[in-house]
């Protein structure tokens, strides 16, 4: 940074400046969407491609027009006389319209552009074998159902990590080298293991042995029906697989982030700012996280990548009825069309999740808002 | 010389790297001792469990080391047989023969077994002999087993005999052979216990033979799982398989990110672009999910997935990394003289470019390897593992879907679960200590 810099960011914003900014947030919104977007799509397709590559999704489409045309000539009451050849040919005639309506005569490339569009808006049709609690069986309705329950787990865990690890990380950089210090940087390790293996220890210990903690689901059977007592049994049940997911991430958030603090509070303005005899806590805010929380914020929406895919084993392993143990169900019952729903979902959450790490990056990164250019001028 | 041993003075100060490549040797020569001892084709038939080969091992048995926290002394198996002597046969004037067998064993355990099992062998060419059974307890009383009549081989499982236990009106027929009293009720009885053996042969030939199977509650080093197979065969092998699997992947996926993002920086231009967006791209795809898709559909098989793995974390965010790396190494005098000899562009990215980073990447390297072991633990766990290899992702598995941890086999899911950690640990640990050694800026303590 040079004077002109700090000249440039003091001036108070006009409403042309004002203007400017807008006009930039809104065109690296607009570049965000459109990169998450296409990389949505790519996901998707690469998904139609590998679940049609032995031709899986042409299968499903086939025996869900035999399903559909079945049950029209069963309901069909002038076709109840027929003789028993005609009915089969009728049903082979609705089967062929039918597959001709959804393509299936079609090259592969048409079809699976069609496929495409059909799993970006999730209308997947009906699931083989799974229902949804409300008894449905459209996968859509089937995703949609489970997606809260998954929201709200993770969604609290990442809040908790993310505070946690930070707050930890300020003020291991105050006391480098304490006992605590080298604890963190020797247990840093542990991250290598993912959040459900330590799931399996908690349940061994807080469920199995201690008798402490719910084993899993996401609330007592029979559900309680008043609401705070319901509140209560979930949060009861959210504990232990939290414990999981922060477990599984802190010590390596903390010791890389610390790492981070530790360079950044060893610049000559936070020496400067020493001198200047400013309030320690002031100097952390405004002098140390606000230049590291950009980097700590990109490398946390990657670290959230892969915690949403390891929610899937996590899921499982503590019977949270979220998609993650959808997928577990599917795949025991080989419902392609739910594994299918679930992949591209999965590509949604993801790229949710960075979007909305991304709009809080370029409200903390001066440089979104200001510009590469304007920085120098 | 001197280098290398000054590198171990320098490893010295660093406990954590000491202790994890010792782990890792450790590992290493327990699945060199592994793979010489038990060989594959032998690790998959006795995993595969075909008929017979865990007839004699119990069931959901503890390890044996159990005991050291138990007050009680469980019963481990065991195994008489007829043909270690005990025999006698008996002309009769009729023109029958009689066999008589005392099979004997010394019961001196706190807890009952789990179950009793015998088999009968018999040799006939068209009558087959009979067989009266009677069990013996060490205070004397007797209980007379069904009378069989078997064919040439003859599993008589007494513990799922019902009509025995209705007979006895005994609440298990444990209970009913092992506790004083004619129903099973009283004291568990210590002491030498005796199967009567009788049959009567009705051919100048025939023969018979028994084998009494008194099965324990702890099993080996390792237990036994549900289906009576001892643990420590996938323990033991998942060992090589998960070093290899780690390994390989984490070769696999460095060479192929290093040579996608050397070829890119040196070419430059819209390659380079390319790459960077494939690599922005391929960050946020959903793998794991991609990865159970395949293995649902194509193949489960361990080395499918491993290059599913490759090709899926090639363009992985280390691409960016390397870049970095590259675009300064790029201008480095020795590159420049490369080029002005007339070296080609591959042959500076492969011989000059690619060699001069590999020590650098060497901890990331390290420490990349346990997340695919973990990865392929992962995958078990959903039920995708390899269905022939044993792997301690499927012993988790396998516990998983008999509710281990809900039942109590505690040993079941710790044992892979403490060897996945010692191996997720090991290398970890030798790779931060390696970053911290190559990278001192931060030297901590």
């Amino acid at each position: 940074m040079n004077a002109g810099s700090t000249a440039t960011v003091t001036v108070p914003p006009s409403r042309s400046v004002w203007r400017e900014t807008l006009h930039r947030v809104g065109l690296y919104t607009l570049r965000r969407i459109a990169v998450l977007l296409g990389t949505v799509v790519i996901g998707t397709y690469l998904a139609v491609l590998i679940a049609n590559w032995g031709g899986e999704v042409d299968k499903m489409r086939e025996a869900q027009c035999k399903e559909k045309a079945g049950m029209s000539i069963q309901a069909d009451p002038a076709l109840q006389f027929l003789p028993p050849e005609e009915r089969r040919r009728r049903y082979e005639q609705e089967v062929e319209r039918c597959k001709q309506l959804q393509g299936l005569d079609r090259p592969f490339v048409a079809r699976s552009l069609e496929y495409l569009r059909d799993a970006l808006t999730l209308s997947l049709g009906r699931a083989m074998q799974l229902t949804s609690d409300s008894g449905s069986r459209e996968v859509r309705n089937i995703i949609l159902e489970r997606l809260p329950a998954t929201l709200l787990l993770f969604g609290t865990a990442d809040l908790v990590l993310f505070f946690t690890a930070i707050a930890i990380a300020l003020f291991l950089s105050r006391r480098y080298g304490s006992v605590f210090d080298r604890l963190i940087v020797a247990l840093a390790p542990t991250s290598t293991a993912p959040g459900w293996f330590y799931g399996i220890f908690l349940i061994l210990l807080f469920a199995g042995l201690l008798h402490l903690l719910p084993f899993g689901g996401m609330v007592d059977i029979p559900p309680p029906t008043a609401t705070v007592e319901y509140a209560v049994s979930v949060l009861h049940h959210l504990i232990l697989p939290v414990a999981a997911v922060v477990i599984g991430s802190i010590c390596l958030s903390i010791y890389s982030w610390r790492t981070f603090f530790l360079i950044y509070s060893s610049e000559d303005y936070v020496e400067m700012a020493k001198a200047k005899g400013l309030p320690s806590g002031m100097i952390q805010r405004r002098y140390i996280l606000r230049p590291t929380l950009p980097p700590i914020i990109t490398g946390f929406s990657f670290m959230l990548i892969s915690l949403w895919q390891g929610a899937i084993i996590l899921e499982t392993v503590f019977n949270w009825p979220g998609l993650g143990r959808l997928l577990y169900s599917a795949i025991g019952s080989q419902d392609t069309p739910v594994i299918v729903g679930t992949v591209v979902i999965y590509g949604y959450l993801l790229a949710l999740t960075v979007f909305v790490l991304d709009i809080v990056y370029a409200l903390i990164d001066p440089r979104v808002k200001v510009g590469e250019r304007g920085i120098g001028s | 010389m001197t280098a290398f041993l000054a590198g171990l003075r320098q490893l010295r100060q660093y406990p954590s790297a000491v202790i994890g490549m010792t782990m890792v040797l450790s590992l290493l020569v327990l699945s060199l001792v592994t793979v010489l001892t038990i060989p594959y084709s032998e690790a998959i038939r006795l995993w595969r469990g075909a008929a017979g080969v865990w007839d004699e091992s119990p069931e959901l048995a503890r390890p044996t080391w159990f005991q050291l926290f138990s007050a009680r002394k469980l019963p481990k198996t065991i195994i008489v047989d007829t043909r270690q002597g005990g025999k006698e046969i008996a002309n009769q004037p009729d023109g029958t023969r009689v066999v008589n067998a005392s099979l004997r064993f010394a019961f001196p355990y706190d807890e009952l077994p789990s179950a009793v099992g015998l088999w009968l062998s018999a040799t006939y060419k068209e009558a087959q002999p009979f067989v009266i059974l009677t069990w013996r307890k060490p205070n004397g009383e007797e209980i007379a087993l069904e009378e069989r009549t078997p064919q040439q081989t003859d599993r008589y499982f007494v513990s799922r005999d019902e009509r025995l236990r209705e007979r006895l009106q005994a609440r298990s027929i444990e209970e009913a052979l092992f506790d004083a009293g004619p129903r099973g009720n009283g004291a568990l009885l210590r002491g030498t216990y005796e199967l009567a053996v009788e049959g009567i042969l009705f051919e100048p030939d025939a023969d018979l033979e028994a084998r009494l199977v008194v099965y324990g509650k702890v099993h080996g080093i390792a237990g036994t799982d549900a289906q009576r197979r001892d643990l420590s065969v996938a323990l033991l092998w998942g060992t090589p398989i998960a070093l290899t699997f780690g390994l390989l992947a984490a070769v696999g996926t460095t060479i192929f990110s290093l040579s996608i993002s050397a070829v890119g920086t040196w070419f430059g231009g819209r390659l380079d672009a390319s790459i960077q967006r494939l690599t922005e791209v391929n960050a946020m795809l959903p793998g794991l999910t991609l990865l159970v898709m395949i293995g649902m559909f194509y193949s489960r098989s361990l080395w499918v997935m491993l290059l599913a793995i490759i090709l899926l974390s090639m363009f992985s965010l280390g691409i960016k990394t390397y870049r970095a790396i590259f675009l300064s190494l790029k201008e480095a005098p020795y590159i420049e003289a490369a080029r002005t000899y007339g070296a080609g562009s591959f042959r500076i990215i492969f011989r000059y470019m690619i060699p001069r980073v590999i020590p650098m990447l060497i901890p990331a390297f390290v420490t990349a390897i346990p997340g695919f072991v973990f990865l392929e633990a992962s995958l078990s766990i959903l039920g995708l593992g390899d269905p022939d290899i044993p792997t301690w992702g499927k012993l988790l598995f396998d516990a998983y879907a008999n509710e281990a941890l809900f039942k109590g086999y505690y040993y079941w899911v710790l044992e892979p679960a403490a060897l996945l950690m010692i191996t997720g640990m090991s290398f970890a640990m030798s790779g931060f200590a390696l970053d911290r050694m190559f990278n001192p800026r931060l030297r901590t303590a």
